[in-house]
């Protein structure tokens, strides 16, 4: 389970979170919707420890995070994968190496047993041998799988997904989107997605959560949020320029 | 007045001794997590292929000619005393005792120091190194480490190795161009030339290699603000890498020669 508790956040005076809370239940799929630069990556990144609030509390499993030594937030992060919205990849690594790193660093296994694992995932997000080649060599859909692919290869039991289908074509942003349901029906995982796709939120979310002016300002069903009377949450999910959202600067 | 004055000298202390503060913290951690297994063997000797081996080619012709045109500048200049049989000594002690660690700490971190630093502020402005935090790995150990141990070892064997080039460069243009004898060279070289000035060298170069690592991987590690944050990054590592070996230099220099 997730929770995150009024958490606070600014960057040299840039308020980004102003007391967000989130609940997420084991084996619940939330996704996360926003405008851009609201701080939905922020948001994520306090999930597990690579940014610290500066107020307000984290907890995972009701562990708060904030009670943790480094190895301890280790024994933590081993339970999470996470796609980054860049896809983050070592660019000093072959592809394989990247989807193995976690398994190279934690496990036993020996190299070839590493690569057959990260090949055997590479085919899950629809990459067939490309195992060999430098991400800088890849296009940005394909860095965006491989960033998927090295999320899932621990088989975690908690997924943060970045914008997963951000980049991708339609067919294949699809495909994406029945491999993040996949993961929940089959290994029961918890998932916090961001996206601004709502075809793909309406999919994959059990509750969509709406962050606006730092804080969660709704959230629900995706029946409910499709029927909601909030007008920023409305404004966002038909995708108007005009509403209570004012877009500065655009227009004028 | 005054208060304004204080106020100045705040501000303008202020980043630098923020700086150093990080530097120590970012010190601690590395030698905390150096000594607790796993190893990174391999990154390791890859740091050292890296920082030693590709530094090789730069270095040997540095100190060739360092020591050709030492054994030039102090022929002529000694002639005007009839001091010529001293320069075999003036080139031994000086390459051993400071030139050698300085000159090869200089260029190591011209080539090296900039590299980290462009490679670690690379995977920090492209989130690589929180992506390696997110997968419970620590950067301190996986990146810092490697680096930061490779520098320490490599510096001394480098500089035993500028060293070595610096005497013979200065031996051959004493004696093949200048036409000094041979023999008396060797001996005006050897005789007054003590282990304790190799080893003192190659202490200094432990410290430079270790200060100019250290740098350079916090000047990384820490980037901000995208390509131009990598290339401030990168010049600052050089920048104030080379000071640090510069002014270093002398205060190890009254300490060990005594
Ligand atoms: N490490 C950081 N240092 C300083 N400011 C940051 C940092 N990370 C994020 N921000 C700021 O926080 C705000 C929110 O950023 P964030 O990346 O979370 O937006 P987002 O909602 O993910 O947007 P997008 O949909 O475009 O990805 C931005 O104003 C950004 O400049
Ligand atoms: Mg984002």
């Amino acid at each position: 389970m997730i929770e995150l508790r009024d958490i606070h956040k600014s960057f040299e005076g840039n308020y980004v979170l102003r007391g967000a809370d989130l609940k997420v239940e084991k084996g619940e799929s939330l996704v996360v919707i926003g405008g851009s630069g609201s701080g939905k990556s922020v948001l994520l990144k306090h999930i597990i420890g690579l940014l610290k609030p500066d107020r307000g509390t984290v907890v995972i499993d009701s562990t708060d995070l904030s009670l943790l030594d480094e190895e301890g937030l280790n024994e933590i992060r081993k339970k999470f994968g996470m796609l980054f919205q860049s896809a983050a990849l070592f660019d000093s690594m072959k592809v394989w190496e990247n989807v193995g790193f976690g398994l190279k660093r934690h496990t036993r296994m020996t190299a070839p047993e590493i690569k057959e694992v990260a090949v055997r995932k590479l085919r899950m997000v629809g990459l067939v041998g490309i195992e060999d080649e430098m991400p800088s060599e890849l296009s940005g859909g394909m860095r965006k799988r491989v960033g998927l692919a090295r999320a899932i290869a621990m088989e975690p039991e908690i997924l943060l997904y970045d914008e997963p289908t951000t980049g991708l074509d339609p067919i294949m942003a699809d495909a994406i989107n029945e491999l993040i349901i996949k993961m929940r029906e089959k290994l029961k995982v918890t998932s916090v997605a961001i996206t601004h796709d709502m075809k793909s939120a309406y999919k994959i979310a059990d509750t969509i959560a709406m962050l606006y002016n730092g804080v969660i300002i709704d959230s629900g069903s995706p029946e409910e949020i499709q029927n909601t009377s909030n007008p920023v949450v409305r404004q966002f999910i038909e995708g108007r320029a005009k509403g209570p959202i004012v877009l500065e600067g655009i227009g004028k | 007045m005054i208060v304004k004055l204080i106020e100045f000298i705040g501000a303008v202390t202020e980043k630098p001794v923020q700086g150093l503060g990080r530097i120590i913290l970012l010190l601690f951690s590395t030698l905390k997590v150096m000594v607790r297994p796993p190893f990174e063997i391999g990154n390791i000797v890859r740091q050292m292929l890296e920082i030693g081996v590709n530094s090789l080619p730069v270095v040997l012709i540095t100190a060739v000619f360092t020591g050709m045109v030492l054994a030039l500048q102090s022929y002529t200049g000694f002639k005007r005393f009839g001091a010529e049989g001293l320069v075999g000594t003036v080139v031994a002690l000086s390459m051993t005792r400071e030139l050698g660690p300085v000159l090869s700490a200089l260029i190591v971190t011209g080539r090296a120091g900039a590299a980290i630093a462009a490679e670690l502020g690379t995977m920090r402005v492209t989130e690589q190194i929180d992506a390696m935090e997110a997968m419970a790995v620590n950067p301190v150990k996986y990146l810092i480490v490697p680096r930061f141990l490779s520098g320490m070892i490599m510096l001394p064997a480098l500089t035993v190795v500028t060293d070595i080039v610096g005497i013979v460069g200065g031996y051959l243009v004493s004696v093949m161009l200048l036409g000094a004898n041979a023999k008396p060279y060797m001996r005006a070289t050897w005789d007054f030339l003590e282990v304790q000035d190799i080893y003192n060298g190659l202490i200094k170069a432990c410290f430079f290699g270790a200060a100019f690592t250290l740098i350079s991987c916090y000047k990384g590690f820490y980037t901000r603000g995208g390509a131009e944050g990598v290339g401030r990054a990168t010049t600052g590592a050089v920048v104030f890498s080379s000071m640090t070996i510069l002014i270093s230099d002398y205060f190890l220099s009254t300490w060990l020669f005594k």
